[in-house]
């Protein structure tokens, strides 16, 4: 359990724009995640997040510093390293199967036991009668489980998922995280979890790493010692949950006022913003 | 159409204009007379106007299947690599905007007068079209669908064929309905200044012997075919895709 599953040395990431200063997408990034452990990112918006996961998946490349996957670095991207997106990104044209059996039949997987075992997942993600549907006969939320599934059947050694359940109803979200808490336990998966909602979070991970904006980058590491298997009422959560919140609260204040500029002290006049708020904010 | 047919028999009944300018379509004007429907009918019978109907179509569809593996490979190339849609790119793009028909002269003076310069002509018009529609649809392949399948492990020509391609069915359907339009113009505009025989030079021939009804016959056979293979295959073909993609609903 012990063993490093996924190191990043300062890395660093910038995008090229045209007329404009490249931007700094990720600066100095280093954080090494074990074997089995649980990590979610959090952040405001443009904090880097999905860069850092698209990183480690191989779709981007570092500008510079290096990324050690098994102490190997990697070569773009592979199946080893799954990712659920943001958005399903099914394939309109493949039933709601054969989008699930896809990752299998590329791996090699013969047709029978890929069919079965993309059944087995949809049943689990309750679409089991959604199989022979298209894509755009789905709702937003089911297009989603059914990513989940296609991204859990090929079991990978790594599930990197950006925000899989911000489009998902509180009832489907809640199903889901149990699904995904007993899975990383009974498998032993590495996962790392982009998410905006801080008790997520919380609730399922081991470490929770808070992230900054301008440049991205880290600004501080939780870890959750919490036993599990939990509820979010548990009062260790709920004083983590609270010390993220103000955190992160500070955070976002810094991304207002550098985004409206000199206009951010009228407009806090203007909205007559709760005095309690601010100073919490201003430690 | 009944109301504009018994106008036309009423315009060639009252000699407005000499017969051969405008013949009568159902009804003969003196008993044994010539009618639009008459020589439709007996050119079928006899074979004239379905062997020059049965030539054009042979070359449309080498030329139109020609120009599809050339517009697909070019296209592809443009989508691929910056430096081939930089160059081949912008010079196709300029060659489109010349009519078709203008390349005759010169197809005349490389292939001759023949069938040579009228699948030429084919294959420039519609694979010129089909250039520019899949490089299109290469390019509008959502970028989400490829990190999916990359992330799956897919690359190369499986990524190709099973994202990549499939992604872009819709467009390139509409793609090559547009290009077969105009390759079924380009054909019958080669015929008509070329020669070598088919349902270009047969209106060549109806307008120098003064035959109305001829041309109007093959004016009917190209209307026809052309919105049947519209019609009957693009449309139907384009409604499938759209309604299994999700894009038509109804
Ligand atoms: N392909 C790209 N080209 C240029 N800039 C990019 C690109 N992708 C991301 N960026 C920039 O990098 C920064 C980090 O983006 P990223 O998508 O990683 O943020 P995020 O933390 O995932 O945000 P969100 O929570 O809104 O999803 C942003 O400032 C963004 O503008
Ligand atoms: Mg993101």
């Amino acid at each position: 359990m012990a063993e490093e599953h996924i190191i990043l040395q300062n890395v660093h990431k910038e995008f090229q724009r045209k007329d404009h200063a490249p931007t700094i997408a990720l600066d100095d990034v280093t954080l090494s995640i074990k074997k089995g452990e649980f990590v979610s990112l959090l952040g405001p918006s443009g904090c880097g997040k999905s860069t850092l996961l698209n990183i480690v998946a191989g779709l981007e490349k570092e500008t510079s510093g290096s990324l050690l996957v098994n102490n190997k670095p990697i070569k773009g991207p592979g199946n080893d390293r799954i990712v659920v997106f943001q958005e399903s990104g099914l394939f309109p044209w493949m039933s709601v199967l054969d989008n699930v059996m896809y990752g299998l039949l590329i791996k090699k997987v013969p047709k029978q036991e890929a069919k079965e075992r993309a059944l087995d997942w949809l049943q689990k993600v309750h679409l089991g009668k959604f199989a022979h549907a298209l894509p755009h006969e789905l709702s937003g939320g089911m297009k989603q489980r059914v990513a989940i599934a296609r991204a859990l059947v090929t079991d990978p050694e790594i599930l990197l998922m950006d925000e899989p359940f911000a489009a998902l109803d509180e009832q489907t979200r809640m199903v889901l995280h149990m699904e995904l808490d007993k899975l990383w336990r009974e498998t032993g998966k590495t996962i790392i979890f982009v998410t905006h909602n801080i008790r997520e979070a919380v609730v399922l991970s081991d470490r929770i790493v808070l992230m900054k904006t301008r440049p991205g980058g880290i600004k501080n590491i939780f870890p959750v010692q919490a036993a599990r298997p939990r509820t979010s009422s548990d009062s260790i959560l709920v004083h983590l949950e609270n010390r993220i919140l103000t955190e992160l609260e500070q955070e976002m204040e810094k991304v207002l006022k550098e985004e409206l500029g000199s206009d951010y002290a009228l407009k806090t006049d203007d909205l007559r913003v709760d005095p309690n708020n601010n100073m919490g904010s201003d430690i | 159409m009944l109301i504009l047919i018994t106008i036309w028999e009423a315009i060639s009944k009252f000699d407005v204009f000499p017969a051969f300018m405008w013949p009568p379509l159902i009804i003969p004007n003196d008993p044994g007379g010539v009618t639009v429907l008459k020589t439709l009918v007996n050119g079928i019978i006899d074979g004239q106007l379905l062997e020059a109907t049965g030539s054009s179509l042979i070359r449309l569809f080498i030329g139109f299947f020609i120009a599809v593996v050339i517009g697909f490979v070019l296209g592809f190339l443009i989508y691929k690599y910056k430096i081939v849609d930089d160059t081949l790119g912008f010079f196709v793009t300029s060659l489109q905007a010349i009519p078709n028909i203008v390349w005759m002269p010169l197809a005349i003076l490389w292939f001759g007068l023949g069938v040579g310069s009228v699948i030429f002509i084919v294959i420039l018009g519609a694979a010129l079209s089909i250039t520019i529609t899949s490089s299109t649809a290469f390019k509008s392949v959502p970028p989400l669908l490829i990190r999916v399948a990359s992330t799956m492990g897919s690359t190369g020509i499986h990524l190709f064929r099973t994202v990549i391609f499939k992604s872009t069915i819709p467009q390139q359907i509409a793609g090559l309905r547009l290009a077969w339009a105009l390759a079924w113009r380009a054909v019958l505009a080669g015929e008509l200044l070329g020669g070598s025989g088919g349902l270009g030079t047969l209106l060549d021939l109806g307008r120098s012997i003064q035959a109305m009804d001829l041309i109007f016959s093959i004016m009917i056979i190209i209307g026809v075919i052309g919105s049947f293979i519209d019609n009957f295959i693009f449309v139907r073909i384009e409604r499938f895709v759209l309604r299994k993609w999700g894009i038509l609903t109804t």
